[in-house]
């Protein structure tokens, strides 16, 4: 990846409603053209972070600039800053055409070029029959095209979108999540979207801020987040993982029931108390006298393109998931020696999350 | 179910036919006649009552149609106080009575004369608690992200209201609007306490006119009126419908 230039910088903001902080100094940087997703548990702080981002809320501290603006001076209506909501918003007593000429007709643009520009996105989101329809006569798929087309036709320099596919069955989403794609790369504007979904994330997004109580714990790609993750708690959100606590050693970690367990530091000489995340396909069943770990079969599932097998380890608190890629021979309460590769288990340092905030 | 209905309707009923007896006497029945309702439009007290009511009803609720609105706006927008808006409400649940004598008292306290003005005032008082009441629950169920996405699409606060709230109101600020009408056009006795002595308004003339017994043209009268207050809620329903479906 070649060094990008930033969009969005933002620097120690936080936002308290009350008593509670809902985003707690938070700095980021955002790139020009890239799909941006902000991740985390509901009550993370995303939300809050997107309505900061569109000017709905003013935080209590902190700076978010957009080139060589000062954002958050600037009221709602004057951000170059598009935001598609959750509930899309649409106006009820619009219709299609109505609806996304408004942001046009905001801007005092001649009749004839909004014409056009409404004509034009309609035909990018596919809904060029639609013009005259009223929102409440559309599907929840068609209804989010709408939306998108209407936030997408000021061409802002940013837009944002709030959950854009909760509202969706699981088909359209499906689908969505490639036409959003697509749109990105089309009309050329930065999309930051806020989601719980982690696979909605993983499969949309360029980088992925992984947010958990108003912090940012790691911001990465979506392979490197699975891959490396920083802390526990990115392993654990991105993902199935299974995890085994220990102390540190230069080759892994020393678990008290299981022994030496080998995995990679990533170049970081974890030290002390210390966690192993090991994802369920860097699993295999050990072959001679290799280092592994005896577990006991306790289910099969079979998905279609790959099994899960769920094991038992004597005095281990947990489950652990075993992926094989098809169908599997091993049969439901058996005993397996399971094994990893080494390079790819994880040595994670044992800190709580928000204390591991970089 | 059906006795409910005969319960409620016979009383109108009754009132309606009566309307149309050729006898002058309420027991008897001599036979189907209009002519009582020519003598109510030769009548020039009637009439004046009616005018009288007509301005009171058409004036309040064009006041209380604009200010219910604001106030229910108002209230929505910028405060969370249960306390003031369960004040706004206070007029409409309050006795008619004890309204009637507060303006009264007020009116008489800044030693101002009554008349139709004075009506008008109280009728607004109350038609704009209900006003605002059906305005702000149609508030309470619209999606707080329509002002929000107007804004952030590059309008400005005075555009979101009357492009965006105002036009997601309109139902309920006509159907406000037609329930402060017909609730001024029969108002009986706020209207008798702020009233002056020479603009009486129709339900007061009706009460004047009842004390000397029930004459078909009495009944000539309130048939009208229904026919009116009907008109007025058919027109409100026809309203809110065409309104939705648009």
């Amino acid at each position: 990846m070649t060094e990008k230039k930033n969009l969005i910088e933002i620097r120690n903001l936080t936002h308290r409603y009350g008593d509670v902080t809902a985003i707690d100094d938070i700095n980021l940087d955002i790139h020009e053209n890239e799909f941006f997703a902000l991740l985390g548990p509901s009550g993370c702080g995303k939300t809050t972070l997107l309505r900061v981002l569109a000017g709905f809320e003013t935080p209590d501290a902190g700076t978010v600039m957009l080139g060589n603006t000062d954002l958050i001076s600037i009221p709602p209506n004057k951000r170059p800053i598009n935001l598609m909501f959750q509930s899309y918003a649409l106006f009820p007593h619009m219709n299609v055409g109505q609806n996304i000429a408004y942001g046009l007709e905001r801007e005092k643009l001649g009749k004839n070029e909004i014409k056009t520009r409404v004509a034009e996105v309609l035909e990018t989101v596919g809904l060029s029959d639609k013009s005259k329809s009223r929102p409440l006569q559309l599907s929840g798929g068609q209804r989010q095209r709408v939306a998108l087309a209407r936030a997408i036709i000021k061409r802002p320099k940013l837009l944002l979108l709030d959950e854009p596919l909760s509202a969706l069955d699981r088909k359209v989403r499906a689908e969505m999540q490639i036409e959003l794609k697509r749109l990105q790369h089309e009309v050329g504007i930065t999309f930051v979207v806020v989601t719980h979904d982690q696979e909605e994330a993983m499969s949309m997004a360029d980088r992925i801020a992984v947010i958990a109580k108003g912090k940012v714990e790691q911001v990465d790609f979506p392979v490197d987040l699975y891959e490396r993750p920083k802390n526990r708690y990115v392993g654990g959100f991105i993902g199935d993982s299974n995890f085994f606590d220990g102390i540190a050693t230069s080759t892994g970690i020393i678990n008290e029931k299981l022994g030496p367990m080998p995995g990679n530091h990533y170049g970081r000489n974890i030290t002390g108390p210390a966690h192993l995340l090991i994802r369920p396909e860097d699993l295999r069943v050990a072959q001679g006298d290799e280092h592994s770990i005896s577990a006991k079969v306790q289910d099969v599932a079979f998905f279609g393109g790959a099994s899960t097998i769920i094991l038992t380890i004597d005095n281990h608190p947990t489950t652990i998931l075993f992926s094989q890629p098809g169908s599997t021979s091993i049969q439901r309460g058996s005993q397996l020696q399971l094994t990893w590769d080494e390079q790819k288990a994880i040595v994670l340092p044992s800190d709580s999350p928000s204390e591991s905030n970089n | 179910m059906g006795v409910t209905y005969f319960f409620l309707y016979v009383p109108i009923i009754a009132l309606v036919g009566m309307s149309f007896n050729a006898s002058e006497s309420p027991f008897t029945w001599n036979g189907f006649s209009t002519k009582w309702y020519g003598v109510l439009a030769n009548d020039s007290t009637v009439m004046k009552g009616l005018t009288n009511t007509l301005i009171v009803a058409f004036t309040s609720t064009f006041l209380a149609t604009i200010l219910g609105t604001a106030l229910a706006v108002g209230l929505h927008q910028y405060t969370k106080s249960a306390f003031l808006n369960a004040f706004a409400l206070a007029p409409a649940i309050m006795p008619d009575i004890v309204l009637g004598i507060g303006l009264l008292a007020l009116f008489a306290l800044l030693s101002m004369t009554l008349g139709l003005y004075s009506v008008v005032i109280a009728h607004v008082v109350f038609s704009m608690a209900f006003v605002s009441a059906v305005v702000k629950a149609r508030l309470s169920n619209s999606d707080p992200a329509l002002r929000e996405a107007s804004m952030d699409l590059g309008a400005t606060r005075s555009t979101t209201f009357f492009k965006i709230t105002l036009p997601s109101l309109t139902p309920a600020i006509v159907a406000g609007a037609l329930l402060a009408f017909t609730l001024s056009l029969d108002e009986f006795v706020i209207a008798f306490f702020t009233n002056g002595p020479a603009t009486p308004t129709l339900p007061i003339i009706i009460y004047s006119m009842v004390r000397f017994g029930v004459t078909p043209e009495i009944n000539a009268l309130a048939s009208l009126l229904m026919l009116v207050s009907f008109t007025a809620v058919i027109g409100a329903q026809r309203m809110t419908k065409l309104a939705e479906a648009r």
